[in-house]
């Protein structure tokens, strides 16, 4: 009775259950093997064991592509994170303006990645480009964003900033919306001052929605790919490949397979890593903040 | 020495009006009760003197000092919300401290307040709680605490035991009484429940209709009511008002109902005007169920209710007038069944067409 009784339950979830392990489970296990082997697209290959990772760990290509990943990513998340949220307490208001400029900050979220980097091409080009005739109106030289191998992260976070901000921001505004207005009119009758109200009633109201935006920006970032291929391609030598432009040039340049699974899962652990820390931290800091 | 005084006060959100002309003076020590329906503009007029809204014209002073041009927290004035507006992440105390910090307070003296506080609305064992871990009396009780502490010359109450249930209503109602004796500051309280302003207020400021109705002590309130909607809002049941013509001579008016029944008031006849449209205003506990002669009047019960200490029929005279009227406890009276009913006339109102009142010189 009771293992029919299961039998028939697992009918229900079976769907599920299938779709599940056909497009999730089965290409996680696939790339895990991938990467114990060498492989091509033509070949069959055969089993390194650990011989890619060995060999990850001693390429300093993979090894530079690392560290812009992280460096390009703590370049984004604490600025994107302060503009998305001054942009929505700016514009947390009833007006018409507001919910114009909602829009407006909004619109650039829904552009493809195409798009955008071939605005800010424009936007960044040292001869031709509008910051150039910015710097030229000036009197100074135009900075060689997409050429310097200094400027070219600065380049991707700025361009990655403009695109992004919007999700944010819209996170943001309805975390302010939850707060109650009577909350803000016994501040007011509390005598609190305009940055005491802010820091005392508004942030902690929005802690969650900060942890929130804070970890899907980092592991979105840390994936950040399109922008870095199509605005330099990596370049100059090397100086904006991020991991998964790595992955992609080793996949599918050099139709290395196992070898790109191998790096794919070591962004894998890393990515799981920081994203589990930022959780356990911010946990921790709630719990110690306000003891529920 | 005059608490607060409103000068004038109007306010209108865009075309609709909300309060037209409101003039009041509280005394020291003062506990009035706003009382309206939903509409009538208390909440408008309590967020005024609070400084959450600022009025179109007219001015607020409190013990002397004009206060409508400051901002809320000068204005020495605390409020208890409806729904309390505690800081969810703050605890008790750094609830009630806030305001005190706000202010620069000295840390001792902030202390000495909160524990003082604390003792008299008994939540010293919550002090380190937080809102989230609290029931709603006790919420309701840190919501006061945190207005206590600030020693205001003025408490704001909106409606503040619309919240809790049954129950707990009736310990707070009286727990807030115990406070009023307590505090030296005025109290206004803002509800729609008459018997939380008859109960607790020194004075009733009744409200409809972007105007003050009535003023007064809360029985004169009930006994002279100034016009029809005082009469009708204030009282459970409802008190009774019905179309009636002034007949027959003599110092005090007899107003006779459309079915024929003659009523002797103890209105002078020559208060009232000769050719208004009046109406006559009886009470429930005026009509008694039982008796027989002048003043009588026979009804058909719609509906009983059985009180337990009394019984209300609800009826309606020949003529299709409903009344409402009083019997005993243990009253036999069923839906359906002819009574008749017996009006103390002495303790009647008379209502014009402007439904100004007019009452018995006894009344």
């Amino acid at each position: 009775m009771t293992s029919q009784r299961d039998w028939r339950g697992l009918l229900f979830v079976a769907p599920f259950l299938l779709l599940y392990s056909v497009i999730l489970i089965f290409p996680l296990l696939r790339g895990l093997w991938l990467s114990l082997n060498q492989v091509d697209l033509f070949g069959h290959g055969h089993f390194v064991g650990a011989g890619n990772y060995a060999q990850l760990f001693q390429d300093p290509v993979f090894g530079t592509s690392l560290v812009n990943t992280f460096e390009v990513t703590l370049m984004i998340v604490p600025v994107l994170t302060v503009i998305a949220l001054a942009l929505a307490l700016a514009l947390n208001r009833a007006s018409r303006s507001a919910a114009v400029f909602r829009g407006i900050f909004f619109s650039s979220a829904v552009l493809s990645v195409t798009i955008v980097t071939l605005i800010w091409r424009f936007m960044l080009a040292p001869d031709a480009g509008f910051l150039g005739y910015v710097a030229k109106a000036f009197g100074t030289e135009p900075l060689p964003f997409l050429s310097d191998q200094s400027l070219v992260l600065p380049a991707l976070a700025i361009t990655t900033i403009w695109w992004s901000v919007g999700f944010p921001m819209l996170l943001f505004l309805a975390g302010l919306q939850q707060i109650p207005a009577d909350m803000y009119e016994a501040a007011a009758l509390d005598n609190a001052g305009r940055w005491t109200t802010f820091w005392r009633i508004t942030r902690p109201s929005l802690g969650r929605t900060l942890v929130l935006v804070v970890m899907l920006q980092t592991a979105a970032q840390l994936q950040l790919f399109g922008q870095s291929q199509l605005l330099t391609a990596g370049g100059p030598s090397g100086a904006s490949r991020t991991a998964v432009l790595f992955l992609f040039e080793t996949a599918f340049g050099r139709w290395e397979l196992g070898y790109a699974s191998a790096a794919a899962e070591v962004l894998f652990l890393l990515i799981l890593a920081v994203t589990l820390t930022q959780y356990w931290a911010t946990g921790r800091a709630t719990a110690a903040g306000d003891g529920r | 020495m005059a608490s607060l005084e409103l000068k004038g006060i109007r306010k209108s959100f865009g075309a609709t009006p909300v309060l037209g002309n409101v003039d009041l003076t509280l005394d020291a020590r003062e506990f009035v009760a706003f009382l309206g329906p939903s509409g009538s503009g208390k909440s408008t007029l309590l967020r005024i003197i609070a400084g959450l809204e600022t009025a179109d014209a007219g001015e607020v002073w409190l013990e002397g000092r004009r206060i409508d041009p400051l901002p809320p927290g000068d204005r020495g004035v605390a409020m208890v919300f409806q729904h309390y507006a505690l800081y969810p992440h703050m605890s008790v105390r750094e609830n009630m401290a806030f305001g005190l910090r706000n202010a620069r307070v000295p840390k001792d003296e902030i202390e000495r307040r909160i524990n003082d506080a604390a003792r008299v609305l008994e939540i010293e064992p919550l002090l380190n709680r937080k809102p989230a871990e609290m029931s709603g009396g006790q919420r309701q009780r840190v919501a006061i605490g945190r207005a206590l502490v600030k020693e205001p010359k003025l408490f704001l109450l909106d409606e503040p035991l619309s919240n809790l249930d049954a129950a707990l209503r009736l310990r707070t109602r009286v727990e807030l009484a115990q406070l009023k004796q307590r505090v030296e500051a005025a109290v206004i309280m803002v509800t729609h429940d008459q018997a939380e302003a008859m109960t607790l207020a020194d004075r009733i400021v009744v409200m409809n209709d972007c105007k003050i109705q009535q003023v007064g002590p809360p029985m004169e309130i009930y006994t002279r009511p100034a016009n029809a909607f005082v009469a009708q809002f204030v009282g459970s049941p409802a008190m009774t008002l019905a179309h009636a013509q002034m007949v027959g001579t003599g110092e005090y008016a007899t107003l006779k109902l459309g079915d024929g029944t003659e009523i002797a008031t103890r209105v002078g006849r020559d208060q009232l005007p000769q050719w208004a449209n009046l109406r006559v205003g009886l009470r429930p506990e005026m009509v008694r169920v039982g008796g027989r002669g002048k003043g009588t009047a026979k009804a058909k019960a719609e509906l009983v209710e059985r009180l337990g200490e009394r019984t209300l029929v609800y009826a309606r005279l020949r003529d299709g007038q409903p009344i409402t009227a009083e019997d005993e406890g243990d009253s036999r009276v069923k839906i359906g069944d002819e009574v008749s009913l017996k009006i103390d006339g002495a303790a009647a109102h008379v209502f014009d067409a402007d439904g100004t009142g007019y009452h018995g010189a006894v009344a």
